[in-house]
């Protein structure tokens, strides 16, 4: 039917080291999402905190990190702090860059999530004793990040999906960085991305599976 | 950072890759857009079982890294199927396809916000399906489904940066080619990032507003 020889064994015998990549694959998109996570809940806290000046900073990073690419965050990491003398590795760059849009698209949707939790349980913790650094963490928090489970997993997605622009900043030991390795050197360019392309759809199916098994269990009552 | 060897040739090529993303986008997003409104009706109308097979494979444009999409895509056009396809037409048709799979998912949950009560109403007064769809479905939808649909057009723009690895040289591309030549990677990447944000940020906050005043009323 086709004019070309596939030759799925030959690519076949680069998976074992494909699925290696994959391993990189998801531990970058879970720091990131771990750090991307944390820095979102103090950006959140920021535009609580009623500072000018911190909510100015919580929005600036929002806006930056939602108006422009992935892509280009994770080039200005890399590139744009090598003009400031700071080199970072592949692999920091890309953490990085991942973590940055992370944080701020998440802060969005904590943002949203707020919005759901009504202000009087902020003042009843108060009036309980609570300071508000306790009423935060003891009472709102929880329900924030409860609120924004599917959006978190949505990220989390995402995350993994942009691993592969790491590839801009010459990151080669990821899923798509060991793929176009391979490539580079078998030229068997559309057996080798379709598996990478089969290894990234179990991977974020298994992702959204789980989690959605993880809310039916976490969230029962 | 503001004594730059930038010349006026180099302001025209970044000028030009700016429209390459431009017109990229507009492409994907007008194709996308009509295909996803299409695939979007199809899946509600048919329900879940009928509609499982397209719901897989657009699930898969959504599942799989857009860089993977466009060498695979390329690859199996090229050298596969072995057609002379320029990037740009690739870029092009797995952008629309890529917009497609995220639409129809918009296009769906706006219909499905539409009360059916209203829907058998207007059908019990006699309206066919075309115009309970087009005097009923559609301006309630298109005023939910409107916001999500802002946000996608904007994230396409975005994810638009990534053609260049089919040899499109759009924005980001030719600020790249630039930066190897120049070696200012601050100031080109400053430019270039300001390009996107300039676009994106007000049509973003036209977005945000619109939702919040259709909420409200």
């Amino acid at each position: 039917m086709f004019n070309y020889n596939f030759r799925w064994a030959q690519a076949m015998a680069s998976l074992p080291r494909m699925l290696e990549g994959a391993l990189v694959t998801l531990e970058v998109a879970l720091l990131s999402m771990v750090i991307g996570i944390s820095i979102a809940i103090v950006l959140t806290l920021f535009r609580l905190s009623g500072s000018r000046i911190l909510s100015a900073v919580a929005a600036t990073w929002v806006e930056i990190a939602r108006n422009t690419p992935a892509l280009f965050q994770i080039y200005m990491v890399h590139f744009g702090l090598g003009g400031f003398g700071i080199h970072l590795s592949p692999y920091l760059s890309l953490l990085i860059g991942i973590a940055f849009n992370n944080a701020g698209y998440l802060s969005e949707n904590f943002r949203g999530a707020l919005k759901g939790i009504p202000e009087t349980q902020t003042r009843s913790a108060r009036s309980l004793g609570m300071t508000p650094i306790a009423a935060f963490r003891y009472v709102v928090m929880p329900q924030m990040l409860r609120i924004s489970f599917l959006p978190m997993t949505n990220q989390m997605v995402w995350a993994i999906l942009m691993t592969s622009l790491g590839t801009v900043v010459a990151m080669n030991t990821d899923l798509y960085g060991v793929t176009s390795d391979l490539n580079a050197r078998t030229f068997r360019t559309f057996e080798l991305f379709a598996i990478a392309a089969m290894i990234f759809y179990l991977i974020t199916k298994t992702v959204t599976l789980s989690a959605r098994l993880l809310a039916a269990r976490l969230f029962r009552y | 950072m503001f004594d730059t060897a930038l010349t006026t040739n180099d302001l025209i090529f970044l000028a030009r890759g700016a429209g390459v993303t431009l017109i990229v986008t507009a492409i994907a997003v007008f194709f996308g857009t009509v295909m996803g409104i299409v695939f979007g009706v199809f899946r509600y109308q048919v329900g879940p079982w009928w509609a499982a097979p397209l719901t897989f494979v657009l699930d898969i444009f959504r599942s799989i890294p857009l860089l993977i999409q466009l060498v695979l895509a390329n690859a199996f056009v090229t050298t596969v199927l072995g057609w002379r396809v320029s990037g740009f037409t690739v870029a092009c048709g797995v952008l629309s396809l890529y917009t497609a799979a995220y639409c129809a998912e918009i296009v769906r949950g706006g219909i499905e916000a539409v009360p059916p009560t209203l829907r058998r109403a207007a059908r019990s007064l006699g309206l066919s399906w075309g115009q309970d769809m087009t005097s009923i479905v559609m301006p309630l939808a298109v005023r939910i489904a409107l916001p999500s649909w802002i946000g996608l057009a904007l994230g396409v723009m975005k994810d638009s940066a990534l053609v260049y690895v089919v040899q499109v040289v759009e924005l980001l591309k030719s600020a790249q080619i630039l930066i190897t030549r120049l070696q200012e990677p601050l100031f080109l990447l400053i430019v270039c990032g300001s390009f996107y944000f300039l676009i994106s940020f007000p049509i973003a906050r036209f977005g945000g507003y619109l939702e919040r005043k259709w909420s409200r009323d």
